[in-house]
C-alpha cells in the first residue's frame, strides 16, 4: 500500500511531464533556475561550498535531463548544444573552478564509455583498464615533457600543435596494446580475466615507474613535468578576454591560464562527443549484437557464427582506443604525468562509474561518470571547505549549541571519500543492481512500424 | 546426394568413449533423427560436427568440403546450424536480436563502415532487420520480435532458437531435441514446423529426439546410437523392429518378453 501511495504523485507527473508542451516549460524552467543560482553564487558567501555543491550538479545533469524528455530530438539537441556551447563557457568565465570539474567529468565519461565496451557491451570484466589511458598519456608526455628523458636529452621533442595528431597516435597505440592484452586472455572469462586484466593494469604502471632506468624513458617515480599543450592562438585569449569584459567580468590575474582551460574545455567535449557517437554506432550495428551475443552466452554466439577471437579482440581495442584518446588530452592538461595516477583504485573508480550508472546503455555510463566525478572531486571537497568555513568564524549550532571548531579534523567529509564510495557502491547493489539507468533494449519492429505510418516523417536516427 | 558423410567419428573424454566410430550419411534435402538412450552421445556428436568439440579421430565431410578442425562460426558461415538442448537464447536481447545474431556470419562486418554509417551499411542494416522479421514470421511469432527473449514462453522460445539457426541461411540444421518439455498439441505443431524448414526454405533437417512419436512420424531416416556407437539405422519402421533398438531402450530381457523374436536372452 505505501509502495502505491508513494508512486503515484510520481506517475501523475510522468505522465503530465510526458506533454511536449509542459516538458519543455518545466525543462526551461529547470535551466533558467539552475543557470541563474550558479551566476549569482558569490564566492565570499559563508555558505558558498555549500550552494556551490547544491547548485552545480543540477547543472551538469540537465543534459540528461533534457534527454529524457519528450521533446522533439532537434529542440534536444539544439538546448544541449546552448548549454555546451555557450552556457557552460559563460559559467567557466565567471568560475573557473566549475571549468575544472567539466573537463574532469569529460575525461571520466570519456574513459567509463570505454570501459564500457568491454564490460558493459562485450562482457569481458577488465580490471586494469587505466593502463590503456596510461598508454595515451604516457605517449604524448614522453615526447614534450622537459624531464631529462631520453627523448629530451637527445632533442626528440614534437611541438605543441603535434598535440592534434598525437590524439590519433594515443588512439593507435592504445588499440595496439589493447590487442596485446587481449591475445593471451581471450580464453579466460569471469574471475580469472578480471584477475589477469588487473595484473595487466599494475604491470603498466610498474613499467612506467621503472623505465627510467639504464634509459631514461618515463623519468620514473618522478614522473613527467612541463608535458606540453597545444598551442594557443593570441585571438583565442582576446576573444575570451573580450566576452568576459563584455559581461563586465574582472578576470583576476592573467588571462592565459583561463583561455586555456576554455580550450581543453572544447578539446574535452569534441573527444567526449566522437567517443559518444563512435559508441552508439558501434552498439546499434552488427558489431554491437555480436558483443552482446558474446556477452549473454559465448558458445551460443560461436555456434551462430560469431567469431569470438575477433570480436573480443575488436572490445578490447575500441575500449583501449578510447582510453588511448583521453590519456593525450589529459597529460597535455595536467602538465605532469606520474605513475601514480594509474593506480588500480582509477581502474575500480571507473568501473564503479560504469556500475552506479548501468552498464550497457551509453546516458547511464555518462550519468555514472558525473555522479562519480562530482562526487569525488567536488561534494565531499565542498562539504570539508564549508566544514573549515563554519570553524574558521566559530559558527554554533543553534539548539544543541555545538561548536564547529570543535568537530575533529579527522571527520572531515572529504578523508571518507572512499567510505562513501563504498556506501554508494553497495545500496546500489542492492537497491538497483542494474544500475540507475538500466541499459534499454531497442524497440526495432516498433521503430519500423511508426515509420511505417508516418511515411513523411524521415528519421535519421534509429532511436535507441 | 549425401550433404552430410561422417566416417569413423571418435571422441573420448578422459576413459569415457563417448563417440565410438560412428558413420552416418545424411542425403540432402532429407528429414533424418537421431536417437538413443541418455548418455548415448547424440549432443557429443552434434557438438563434433559443430567445432564445439574436435574428434579425436574420423571425418566430416559436408557440401563437399571437409569440417574438421573448423571453429563453430566457420562450421556455421560453411553452411550448418543449429539448437541447442536447454535453450541457450541470448536472453537479454530481444527476439528479433537473437534472430540478427544469427546473419552474423553472411554480414560484412566492417568497423570503419559502421562508424561512418555508409549507405552500404545502412542498406545491409535494414536487410538485416527485414530478414528477421520475414524468419520469425516463417516460425510464427509475428509481432513479438520487440520481447525479450526469456519472457517468450517455452514453445515459443524453441522457435526463436530456430529463427535463428535459419538466419545464417543453412544447408543443414541440427536440432537438439527440440520438442522436449512440450505437450502433445506443441509437439504436433513443432513437428509441422520442422517439415516446412524442409520444404519451404529447402533446408535438410537432423533432429535428435526422445519423443517417439515425433521421431516415428517425421524421419525418413533413423540412426540409432547406444554408448556412443551406432547400433542401427534405417526407415522408421526397420527401427521400429530392430531387436537391438529394443534391447537398447528397454534393456534385454524385457525386449526378449516383448518382441518374442527369438533371441538369445
Amino acid at each position: 500500500m505505501t509502495a502505491q501511495t508513494s508512486q503515484s504523485p510520481w506517475t501523475t507527473f510522468r505522465t503530465w511531464f510526458s506533454r511536449p508542451s509542459v516538458a519543455g516549460v518545466v525543462i526551461l524552467a529547470y535551466l533558467l533556475i539552475v543557470i541563474g543560482a550558479l551566476l549569482s553564487l558569490n564566492r565570499a558567501d559563508l555558505l558558498f561550498p555549500l550552494y556551490s555543491t547544491l547548485v552545480f550538479p543540477p547543472f551538469v545533469l540537465s543534459p540528461l535531463v533534457i534527454l529524457a524528455s519528450p521533446l522533439d530530438n532537434r529542440i534536444k539537441v539544439t538546448l544541449i548544444l546552448v548549454l555546451v556551447v555557450i552556457a557552460m563557457p559563460l559559467i567557466g568565465i565567471y568560475d573557473s573552478s566549475y571549468l575544472e570539474l567539466t573537463i574532469q567529468i569529460c575525461i571520466f565519461a570519456g574513459l567509463a564509455l570505454g570501459l564500457n565496451i568491454v564490460v558493459g557491451f562485450a562482457g569481458l570484466l577488465d580490471l586494469g583498464y587505466i593502463a590503456f589511458f596510461a598508454v595515451g598519456a604516457y605517449s604524448w608526455a614522453m615526447f614534450t615533457s622537459s624531464a631529462e628523458t631520453v627523448f629530451f636529452v637527445s632533442g626528440i621533442i614534437v611541438p605543441g600543435w603535434a598535440f592534434y595528431i598525437f590524439i590519433f597516435v594515443g588512439v593507435v597505440l592504445a588499440a595496439l596494446v589493447g590487442v596485446l592484452l587481449g591475445l593471451p586472455v581471450l580464453r579466460l572469462r569471469g574471475d580469472y580475466l578480471a584477475i589477469v586484466t588487473l595484473g595487466f593494469g599494475e604491470m603498466i604502471r610498474v613499467l612506467a615507474r621503472n623505465a627510467d632506468q639504464p634509459i631514461n624513458f618515463t623519468n620514473g617515480s618522478q614522473g613527467l613535468l612541463n608535458v606540453g599543450t597545444p598551442p594557443m592562438p593570441q585571438f583565442w585569449v582576446d576573444f575570451i578576454g573580450s566576452i568576459a569584459s563584455t559581461l563586465g567580468i574582472r578576470i583576476a590575474g592573467n588571462l592565459e591560464p583561463l583561455a586555456q582551460q576554455m580550450l581543453f574545455y572544447f578539446i574535452g567535449i569534441v573527444i567526449l562527443g566522437v567517443i559518444i557517437v563512435a559508441a552508439r554506432r558501434l552498439d546499434n550495428s552488427a558489431i554491437g549484437r555480436a558483443w552482446t551475443a558474446i556477452r549473454e552466452d559465448e558458445v551460443a554466439a560461436i555456434a551462430m557464427g560469431v567469431p569470438l577471437v575477433k570480436m573480443k579482440l575488436l572490445a578490447f581495442a575500441t575500449g583501449a582506443a578510447f582510453a588511448g584518446a583521453i590519456g593525450v588530452l589529459y597529460a597535455a592538461k595536467q602538465s605532469f604525468v606520474s605513475p601514480e595516477s594509474f593506480s588500480l583504485i582509477q581502474s575500480i573508480s571507473i568501473l564503479a562509474m560504469v556500475i552506479v550508472g548501468g552498464m550497457g546503455g551509453i546516458r547511464g555510463v555518462i550519468l555514472g561518470a558525473i555522479i562519480v566525478t562530482l562526487l569525488n572531486l567536488q561534494v565531499l571537497k565542498n562539504l570539508s571547505l564549508q566544514l573549515n568555513a563554519l570553524r574558521n568564524i566559530d559558527f554554533i549550532v543553534p539548539l544543541i549549541n555545538f561548536h564547529i571548531r570543535d568537530w575533529p579534523t579527522q571527520l572531515e567529509p572529504a578523508k571518507y571519500e572512499r567510505l562513501v564510495f563504498g556506501l554508494l557502491l553497495v545500496l546500489m547493489m542492492l537497491f538497483r543492481p542494474a544500475g540507475l539507468l538500466p541499459e534499454p533494449r531497442r524497440k526495432l519492429e516498433l521503430d519500423v512500424k511508426k515509420r511505417a505510418e508516418t511515411p513523411v516523417i524521415t528519421s535519421s536516427e534509429t532511436g535507441d | 546426394m549425401m550433404l552430410l558423410e561422417v566416417k569413423n567419428l571418435v571422441k573420448s573424454f578422459g576413459g569415457i568413449r563417448a563417440v565410438r566410430d560412428v558413420s552416418i550419411s545424411i542425403p540432402e534435402g532429407s528429414i533424418s533423427s537421431i536417437i538413443g538412450p541418455n548418455g548415448a552421445g547424440k549432443t557429443t556428436f552434434f557438438n563434433l560436427l559443430t567445432g564445439i568439440y574436435k574428434p579425436d579421430a574420423g571425418s566430416v565431410e559436408f557440401n563437399g568440403r571437409s569440417l574438421i578442425g573448423l571453429r563453430p562460426d566457420q562450421v556455421n558461415a560453411a553452411g550448418m546450424s543449429r539448437t541447442f538442448q536447454s535453450i541457450r537464447l541470448f536472453s537479454n536481447m530481444t527476439v528479433l536480436e537473437n534472430v540478427m545474431v544469427g546473419m552474423h556470419s553472411r554480414l560484412d562486418v566492417s568497423v570503419l563502415k559502421t562508424l561512418l554509417r555508409t549507405g552500404g551499411f545502412n542498406r545491409q542494416e535494414e536487410h538485416v532487420r527485414n530478414y528477421a522479421r520475414e524468419l520469425l514470421h516463417f516460425v510464427g511469432l509475428t509481432g513479438k520480435g520487440d520481447e525479450l527473449g526469456r519472457n517468450l514462453p517455452y514453445g515459443d522460445q524453441r522457435r526463436v532458437e530456430i529463427a535463428r539457426a535459419l538466419a545464417s541461411d543453412p544447408k543443414l540444421i541440427l536440432l537438439d531435441e527440440p520438442t522436449a518439455g512440450m505437450n502433445p498439441q506443441e509437439s504436433n505443431e513443432a513437428t509441422v514446423l520442422f517439415r516446412r524448414v524442409r520444404d519451404e526454405r529447402k533446408v535438410t533437417v537432423v533432429l535428435i529426439e526422445h519423443d517417439m512419436r515425433v521421431v516415428m512420424g517425421i524421419s525418413e531416416h533413423i540412426s540409432v546410437l547406444d554408448y556412443g556407437e551406432k547400433i542401427a539405422e534405417g526407415s522408421p519402421k526397420a527401427i521400429r523392429e530392430n531387436t537391438r533398438v529394443i534391447q537398447a531402450y528397454l534393456g534385454r530381457r524385457a525386449a526378449g518378453a516383448e518382441v518374442n523374436s527369438g533371441s538369445p536372452a
